[in-house]
């Protein structure tokens, strides 16, 4: 069959531009700020044009429009009604029908799969016990990642002598840590941001699996980095460098598939870190390679535990699937010391479309019952559980620590700190914000020093707000409502739904 | 239908929520005393409870079965009585049996049939079960098995004594005036719901350990799920057993000093522990981390006894009132002031112990007020 050159797009734009010529002054900051070229500046004219056509909504232009004269709005779907037959579905068709390819995206699940978190409500105290002031009481948020023993040993036994020392943990100030983003995927000054700021409030960043570019190595107190099926990036230094080691199974925007970096976006900079040749493709393999069931797991948990002499706790990461709990207890058997679960939507720089909205399970339940499994094993204590994927608020942080979370790794919030629209672009490289893109031109818009200050902001705030809410439930130290799912309840969740979770449904 | 006279918490709330007022003595030379006083200082206190549940402790109890385990047991039916009385035959040897002596009083309702049994368990035997763990699982068992028999009290020359109804009217009834001990604990309680069930009182006990506790622990979720990973099933659904629970583990089972355990319980806050000097942070911070499901958090004031030993422990920033006091070899420990002074008007010495700040009293010891808590001193501020 003859492949036709040009064929006439069916879709229709998804966003209407709006200028109000009262108020536009050409002054052409729009066609600066696109990355997708729908403004363009008629000279003959003197007047600024728009094709709505190639336009995202990344609201870039309107938020940098010095006259307020941009208004980016929601077109209604040009289909009819039809509640099975929705726009997506239509659209995605159409541009298969356009391009014979796989659809590629990028951020997180869209799809309208319940969010737990919004069917849970937290408790507070009344009479029978009082709350307390964060305010003008000490409220302690500090956290311990690491493996912890059954007990407390002695060198001189039963309480003599010293207590003997515990394998390694890292310290944090608050449970929220910054997930893995890697360099390539997102630029140097987003990496140097989120390091600064884990730094400023004594949290963490993850590398994602792209290596650690040589002038991030001095926040290595603060940093995990990862080691994943592509092992880019992996030497020596790299793993001394780091407070915690992270062996990345799965992601929970893709589980099942590798990281994809497009060649274009291996710079110079970004080979060297990688330790790849500039502009070849960065494909991880689906699975490591080296890891086809779960003693291959255990051997490279202690491969690196050895490569670290013991020094440093080694992290598995998952995507949350069907049997999480089951895997999580053979991880936690293989010698991991904190057990990461990636939910459902979880987010990436890239991602097969049908992938990231069809598989894998919401992140609450996947919490939810690996805390219980584990625990039923009695070895819940040996790992630190962490999740990410979909974590938007303070309030989702301190539900999810209830229902059994050491800390909380947070993606999409941080970037949405530093600017991103959630425009779903981060898969062309073109990210108008300047963050998931390698282009020198868009990456100088990001400004470290302002990023790393919004950052350490929302961790602030949502410091500040943790506190609150810990307060208002009688509890002064986060430890105490780790796993304590009492102070939950479900509302408008079904008896099964209730049963994973573990909670009783509100007025019980 | 779950029957609603035999549980101590009939609604299935999370946790039994009440306010209580406690009371503990200790002879520190170990010499008997008479509960009178002890009975006056719980009515002195009567505006704390409501009448749903009072009960008592009491160590040097039986000093002529001092060698047996002694079981109080409480029925509600004959039949039950039959049934654990072949169990407790065939189970240990049975020393000596007799009805608790009790007198009808008023404003004690539908009292069960309590008896004791005086029993020695097996000593070490080949699966290595100590004669301790075999009484607690004996015990669990017929509280779990047996329908209508509850053992409230299980420890050597001690003995819990408790029920529905005010303390000064429990102690009546089971004529505690009649007994005499080198260390007496007391509880009174105003529960938010209305339990019909004697067994829902404290004490609490499992061997000779005892706990009366004043609080509502905000942790207990997490304490709970904590504890039975180690195979404690906290059936009463109240947050004194994870504190007697607790003890247990740390205690008997992990072998912690008892000043260690109550730094478990209630532990330093992390900026006091960075002040410490360098040697002692270790401790601290282990106990910490290993132990944080086992912080009891929220408002609590517990006493704790065992053989020889009373121990006062608040929440750390003292949520629930805590006194102590002094006279020659009395150690004091209540809820208030007045029923001190009410029974030892001429004490040497009373304080409001700081938060968390373990006060222990110890037949054979001289009394020594504990300052755990890191001295006020050149502190580092971090900008």
């Amino acid at each position: 069959m003859a492949t036709i050159a040009t064929m006439k797009t069916f879709l229709e734009p998804r966003f209407r531009v709006e200028r109000d010529p009262e108020r536009c002054i050409a002054c052409q900051v729009c066609v600066n700020q696109c990355t997708f070229d729908v403004h363009r500046y008629d000279e003959e004219r003197d007047e600024v044009l728009s094709v709505e056509q190639d336009c995202v909504g990344c609201h870039r232009c309107a938020a940098f429009c010095p006259a307020n004269a941009l208004t980016i709005s929601r077109r209604p779907p040009p289909y009819g009604e039809n509640a099975n037959w929705s726009p997506g579905f239509m659209e995605d068709v159409i541009k298969q029908a356009e391009t014979g390819g796989m659809l590629l995206t990028g951020m997180g699940n869209d799809r309208g799969y319940r969010v737990y978190w919004d069917h849970l409500v937290l408790n507070a105290s009344q009479v029978t016990n009082p709350s307390i002031d964060p305010l003008r009481e000490p409220m302690e948020l500090t956290t311990f990642i690491g493996s912890k023993p059954d007990r407390v040993e002695f060198s001189g036994g039963n309480g003599n002598g010293a207590a003997k020392p515990l394998p390694p943990q890292v310290t944090l100030q608050l449970p929220v840590m910054f997930t893995a983003l890697s360099y390539g995927a997102v630029s140097l000054h987003v990496q140097e941001s989120l390091a600064r700021a884990a730094t400023e409030m004594g949290t963490l960043w993850n590398t994602g699996e792209g290596g650690l570019h040589p002038s991030l190595y001095r926040y290595g107190k603060n940093t995990i980095v990862q080691v994943a099926s592509g092992r880019f990036g992996v030497h020596p230094a790299y793993l001394d460098a780091a407070a915690i080691v992270e062996i990345k199974i799965g992601q929970g925007a893709k589980p099942g598939i590798g990281g994809h970096l497009p060649g274009e976006k291996v710079s110079e900079d970004v080979s060297r870190t990688r330790m790849i040749p500039t502009g070849t493709d960065a494909l991880s393999p689906a699975p490591q390679h080296d890891i086809y069931s779960i003693e291959d797991l255990a051997q490279l948990v202690h491969a690196l535990k050895e490569a670290t002499n013991y020094t440093k706790p080694v992290s598995v990461k998952i995507a949350a699937v069907h049997n999480s709990a089951a895997i999580a207890s053979g991880m936690v058997r293989s010698g991991a010391d904190m057990i990461v679960l990636d939910g459902l939507r979880g987010a990436t720089g890239a991602a097969p479309k049908t992938i990231r909205d069809n598989v894998g399970i919401p992140i609450e339940l996947a919490l939810a019952s690996v805390d219980t499994r584990l625990r039923q094993e009695g070895i819940r204590n040996l790992a630190s559980l962490v999740i990410c994927g979909g974590i938007r608020s303070s309030a989702d942080v301190v539900k999810a620590v209830a229902l059994g979370a050491d800390a909380i790794y947070i993606g999409t919030a941080a970037l949405v700190a530093l600017g991103c629209h959630v425009c779903q672009q981060c898969h062309t490289g073109k990210c108008p914000w300047g963050i998931c893109t390698s282009d020198p031109h868009l990456t100088k818009r990001i400004n470290p020093d302002i990023g790393a200050q919004r950052l350490a902001n929302l961790l602030r705030g949502w410091s500040l707000e943790i506190k609150e809410m810990l307060g208002g439930m009688g509890i002064n130290a986060l430890e105490s409502l780790r796993g304590n799912r009492l102070h939950l309840r479900g509302v408008g969740l079904n008896g099964t739904e209730l049963d994973i979770l573990g909670v009783k449904h509100a007025g019980s | 239908m779950r029957d609603l006279s035999r549980v101590s918490n009939p609604y299935r709330d999370d946790k039994v929520m009440d306010a209580c007022g406690l009371f503990g003595a200790i002879d520190l030379k170990g010499r008997r005393f008479s509960g009178e006083r002890v009975i006056e200082a719980m009515a002195n206190m009567r505006f704390r409870s409501n009448g749903l549940g009072g009960g008592f402790a009491v160590y040097g109890l039986y000093p002529e079965y001092a060698g047996q385990y002694a079981l109080h047991v409480m029925f509600l039916s004959g039949e039950a009585r039959r049934e654990t009385e072949e169990f407790v035959r065939s189970k240990f040897a049975l020393v000596h049996a007799e009805e608790v002596p009790t007198r009808p009083t008023e404003g004690v309702a539908d009292p069960p049939l309590v008896w004791r049994y005086f029993v020695d368990a097996p000593e070490r035997r080949v699966d290595g079960v100590s004669p301790d763990d075999y009484v607690v699982a004996r015990v669990m068992e017929i509280n779990t098995s047996i329908d209508g028999a509850f053992v409230f009290s299980s420890g050597k020359d001690m003995g819990v004594f408790k029920g529905v109804g005010y303390p000064e009217d429990i102690a009546r009834f089971f004529r505690l005036e009649d007994y005499e001990g080198y260390l007496w604990t007391g509880h009174n309680r105003f529960p938010t719901n209305t339990p019909g069930w004697w067994g829902g009182a404290h004490p609490f006990s499992i061997l000779d350990w005892t706990v009366i506790h004043n609080g509502e622990i905000s942790s207990y979720g997490i304490n709970r799920r904590y504890l039975e990973q180690f195979g404690y099933s906290c059936t009463m659904e109240t947050d004194t057993e994870v504190v007697a629970y607790t003890v247990d583990l740390l205690i008997r089972r992990h072998n912690l000093p008892v000043e260690m355990a109550a730094r478990v319980m209630a532990p330093l806050l992390w900026s006091e522990i960075e002040r410490l000097p360098e040697a002692e942070q270790g401790l601290h911070r282990t106990l910490r981390q290993v132990y944080g499901s086992l912080l009891l958090n929220g408002p609590f004031a517990v006493i704790i006894a065992h053989r020889g030993e009373m121990v006062g422990l608040t929440d750390r920033i003292r949520l629930r009132p805590m006194v102590v006091g002094t006279k020659g070899d009395m150690l004091y420990i209540a809820s208030e002031e007045a029923p001190i002074r009410l029974v030892c008007p001429d004490a040497d010495e009373t304080w409001i112990p700081k938060g968390g700040e373990p006060v222990v009293g110890r037949v054979g010891k001289t009394f020594r007020r504990m300052r755990l808590q890191p001295q006020p001193g050149r502190q580092t501020v971090k900008v």
